[in-house]
């Protein structure tokens, strides 16, 4: 086995020294009738063979490399620049844990204080931990974390609008601790989740308003009214935000958020089929007690050399066990690395301009469709860089005919999700849909 | 044999944004080629963005530099007890970058991803033909994440039967994570000891059991290192009780081909792809996990989960029992195609004499250890060995944390400390099957070296380690004062 360094005459040695006969007698305390079965798995192979396998694999998808897509909902396509795999494939990086001994892991530290540095900074946040597994799972504990914060109150209100793959896992988490959910319906007209109907939803036992920013539907939340109507309330504000759009809008915190939350993916990530991403919760320095996840703080050593360490801990399992804020141990350093070298890459300029060209592609793109008779646009608010149309087919015959005819990788049939938007098309233009691409679509949805 | 080194490691480049310079950037886009849309209204507008500004070889200075700060697998023995620090082979990797697998959307048509799918769909089986558990989710995104999909399904199983449950009993021996996660799916956890030979006191689990229970997390082999013996009784007492067993898979390392879970009477069985099946630990994830559960809770799976039809294959989401959805989407599949690479590369077989080696390692170490240090619970054990260091804190004041900084000096990453808590002065070493004799010998030598060292010059030992650009932080005054972001050019630091 190409891993395993050992001869036969180093195991014997080995076994020796354990003073057994075989490798068998170590497993003595296994019940015997149960012992080594025999397992129906395939043969191993040579690394050239796993190779082609992997080839012949990778080549039954229709991959973003030979196609143009114009799917968003929560994993965007944005470029990822050549430094990230470079510098994240460094094995001091890659094959290193959790730092645990900080005198042998400053550069995992170091990192994780910058994330948290540029993740407050980018949400106008005072503090981010790093990391959740993803932005579900990361709106998920920020609800169970507002209701710690909120001791007493058992509903959480979460906007229709939010991702529907989100409330389900927001539905999940909470169901273990037996907190209700209430849904705050979107306005039919705007496509926006209205102060009205949040002040509607809420009563005296809501310990948080979730709202999404921009929504599901690509609409902008007016997230400071939300806030207000959910301090009203005596609830939390809590805003799951695309980290991309906050380079062109008003971010959660300078909009009364309490905190923010978000899926990292979009700040470079390739798509991966949904996964690995990050998930990012960033919040105000009286909360960070019962933040989730780790976090990394400022230290000296004896001579007064700066360094870092994981800081906080009792807010964590291992210490804390079953009053811990989370059970989450592994979380998504290396993709958090990831982020890390993204934003530093771009910088504010740099951040702005994807921005800008999402918001502007987007634009191009709802502009050369509402050209087109027999499309509309069901909504009213402004977006950013995804929005819903009405196309004249079926959205799944479309996006079929699309791939069939064009290669395209069309937008996402919003039928599939339970919303009452059937025949309803969510569209998504990036940095990465060049003109010719845009009107390629909108060539072939006319034809 | 054994002397101390050099670790290597750099001292600490600026922050970047000690580094920054208005008006520098790193990456330049296509220029953008449609015309400019009206802005939106100013009052949804941000002004001011601080971010650091930086060219792309200063980003990658900066993080070659930092990267250069950290001790890795690959760097050399990375001992860490139940983290698995296996070698990660580099194919995975390679494979794993494809641009058909790396650049795939989640929501693209199934027939354009069927290569993906049959993937996803092959892992579930192998992974349940491993576990002895045939339904498999792959959506859990760590092994805590597969944790609370098991203590979730328990939950539901309850109350499908329409039976309140309140209770999860958990081992003192249980890593931190199982209580934690029996509190996030509502249940009081209630801690069942360890034994006087290391695996769980039968007598006290039976005492606990009683119809408030609604199961038992059990971490086997434990986090003693010991395979829990009487685990076909134990898990039939709980199942007497009505309760279900959930086994905490973060040991697989040592069972792959020994024998399977489900076999044993296990229920739910999470696995780390990132332990067992050699996915890198990236300084702290991504991980995957992957839960596996018997037909009976099948139904009860986080949506979709990935079926075949002849020679298609699709997500089924018709789970009208599950426990609802853990993420979005379907997990971290990109390790998963890590995780699915290994387990080609090794075939069933591989996969058998992996876990073999593992226990051989970690005996091997148990064996030349014993008379240096105390073994709490001196039999064989399995991947890995847990020895006290009372002894030597006793008579020479130097405790266990000052023999893992100074491991560091000998260019071993230490070992896991202070756990199981069960065991004072805990070194809990786990070698995996990927380190040689040789470097074990070296482990061993420098071990002794130490020990050595503690008699003689324990305030060598205690202010150690004495090779790394930092030494000790103080971590108490880190966390009374937290200063936990950089602050910007103006404001208090």
């Amino acid at each position: 086995m190409r891993y395993t360094p050992h001869t036969e005459a180093e195991i014997a040695a080995m076994l020796d020294a354990i003073g057994v006969y075989s490798i068998d007698e170590l497993f003595a305390d296994v019940p015997r009738e149960h012992r080594f079965p025999r397992l129906d798995l395939p043969d191993g192979l040579s690394e050239q063979e796993v190779a082609a396998l992997f080839r012949d694999l990778a080549a039954r998808n229709g991959s973003m490399d030979a196609h143009s897509c114009f799917l968003g909902a929560g994993a965007y396509h944005h470029y990822t620049p050549a430094l990230i795999p470079h510098l994240l494939f460094r094995s001091e990086f890659y094959t290193a844990y959790t730092p645990y001994q900080p005198e042998v892991s400053q550069g995992t530290l170091q990192t994780i204080f910058e994330f948290q540095t540029m993740i407050a900074r980018l949400f106008g946040m005072e503090v981010a931990n790093a990391s959740m597994y993803d932005g579900s799972t990361a709106l998920a504990e920020a609800a169970l974390m507002a209701a710690r914060l909120r001791r007493g109150r058992g509903t959480i209100a979460v906007s229709e609008a939010v991702h529907p793959e989100y409330r389900e896992v927001l539905a999940t988490y909470l169901s273990g601790i037996g907190l209700r959910i209430v849904t705050i319906p979107f306005d039919r007209t705007t496509g926006r989740t209205e102060p009205e109907a949040v002040a509607a939803a809420i009563d005296s036992e809501t310990a948080a308003v979730l709202v999404q920013y921009p929504n599901f539907l690509g609409a902008i939340e007016p997230v400071a009214e939300l806030s207000e109507a959910a301090h009203a309330g005596g609830a939390l504000s809590v805003v799951s935000a695309d980290p991309v759009a906050q380079a062109m809008l008003r971010p959660p915190g300078e909009l009364g958020a309490d905190i923010a939350t978000a899926e990292g993916q979009p700040l470079g990530l390739p798509l991966f089929y949904g996964g690995p991403y990050v998930g990012l919760l960033a919040t105000s320095m009286r909360n960070v007690r019962q933040m989730p996840g780790r976090l990394a703080g400022l230290a000296q050593d004896a001579d007064g050399r700066r360094g870092f360490v994981l800081t906080l801990k009792p807010r964590e399992q291992d210490i804390r066990r079953e009053k811990a804020t989370s059970n989450i141990c592994t979380n998504e350093a290396l993709i958090a690395t990831a982020v890390t070298i993204y934003l530093a890459a771009l910088g504010p300029a740099g951040l702005r301009e994807v921005a800008d060209q999402c918001y502007h592609r987007s634009h191009h793109l709802a502009a050369r469709l509402a050209e087109l008779p027999g499309i509309d646009r069901p909504f009213t608010a402004p977006f950013f860089r995804e929005f819903v149309v009405r196309p004249p087919l079926p959205p799944a015959q479309l996006n079929r005919r699309l791939w069939e005819r064009e290669g395209i990788i069309g937008g996402l049939d919003l039928g599939r999700f339970d919303l009452g938007l059937e025949g309803c098309w969510l569209l998504t233009a990036t940095e990465m849909n060049s003109r010719a691409a845009i009107d390629r679509l909108v060539e072939a949805v006319a034809s | 044999m054994a002397a101390p080194v050099d670790t290597g490691l750099l001292p600490a480049p600026p922050l970047l944004f000690e580094q920054s310079v208005p008006g520098r950037n790193g990456v330049q886009l296509a220029p953008l080629d449609v015309p400019r849309s009206a802005l939106l209204p100013d009052e949804l507008l941000r002004t001011g963005l601080p971010l650091p500004e930086l060219s792309e070889p200063e980003v990658v200075r900066h993080f070659t530099n930092t990267s250069r700060r950290n001790f890795s697998v690959d760097q050399g023995f990375y001992p860490l007890g139940s983290c698995t620090m296996k070698y990660n082979p580099k194919i995975n990797d390679r494979v794993a970058d494809l641009p058909g697998l790396a650049a795939i959307h989640p929501y693209q048509d199934e027939a354009t991803v069927q290569g993906a799918l049959r993937l996803l769909w092959e892992l579930q089986e192998w992974l349940g033909e491993i576990a002895g558990l045939p339904a498999v989710s792959l959506q859990p995104s760590a092994g805590a994440h597969g944790e609370l999909t098991g203590a979730l399904i328990i939950r539901a199983y309850h109350e499908a039967a329409g039976r309140q449950r309140t209770t999860m009993l958990v081992p003192d021996s249980a890593h931190g994570t199982n209580p934690a996660t029996a509190a996030m799916a509502g249940y009081r956890a209630r801690t069942v000891p360890t034994g006087k030979d290391g695996s769980l006191d039968f007598a006290a689990l039976q005492d606990a059991l009683g119809d408030d229970v609604a199961g038992l997390m059990i971490t086997n082999p434990n986090t003693l290192g010991l395979f829990v013996e009487g685990i076909t009784d134990i898990a039939a007492a709980v199942h007497e009780a009505g309760g279900l067993v959930y086994m905490d898979g973060a040991n697989m390392n040592a069972m792959v081909g020994v024998a399977r879970p489900g076999d044993l009477g296990t229920d739910i069985l999470h696995f780390n792809l990132h332990k067992t099946f050699s996915v890198p630990h990236g300084g702290g994830g991504p991980g995957a996990g992957a839960t596996a559960v018997t037909a009976e809770l099948a139904p009860f799976l986080p949506p979709p989960v990935v079926c075949r039809d002849g020679d298609r294959y699709r997500h089924d989401y018709r789970r009208p029992r599950s426990i609802g959805r853990v993420r979005a989407f379907y997990g971290n599949f990109n390790n998963a195609v890590r995780g699915y690479a290994y387990l080609r590369s090794l075939g069933g077989d591989g996969l058998a004499e992996m876990s073999r080696l593992a226990v051989l390692n970690a005996n091997y170490l148990r064996a030349a250890l014993a008379g240096d240090l105390e073994l709490p619970y001196p039999r064989i054990c399995k991947h890995e060995a847990v020895f006290s260091a009372r002894r030597v804190a006793k008579d020479h004041g130097v405790r266990t944390l000052d023999i893992a900084k100074r491991l560091i000096d000998y260019g071993i990453h230490p070992p896991t400390i202070y756990f199981p808590l069960i065991v004072p002065e805990a070194l809990m070493v786990e070698p995996t099957e990927t380190e040689s004799k040789h470097t074990l010998d070296h482990f061993i030598a420098a071990l002794r070296a130490i020990l050595a060292e503690a008699a003689a010059t324990p305030e060598l030992v205690r202010a150690a380690p004495h090779s790394t650009p930092i030494g000790r932080l103080d971590e108490a005054t880190a966390a009374r004062r937290p200063v936990l972001t950089w602050p910007l050019p103006g404001d208090r630091p």
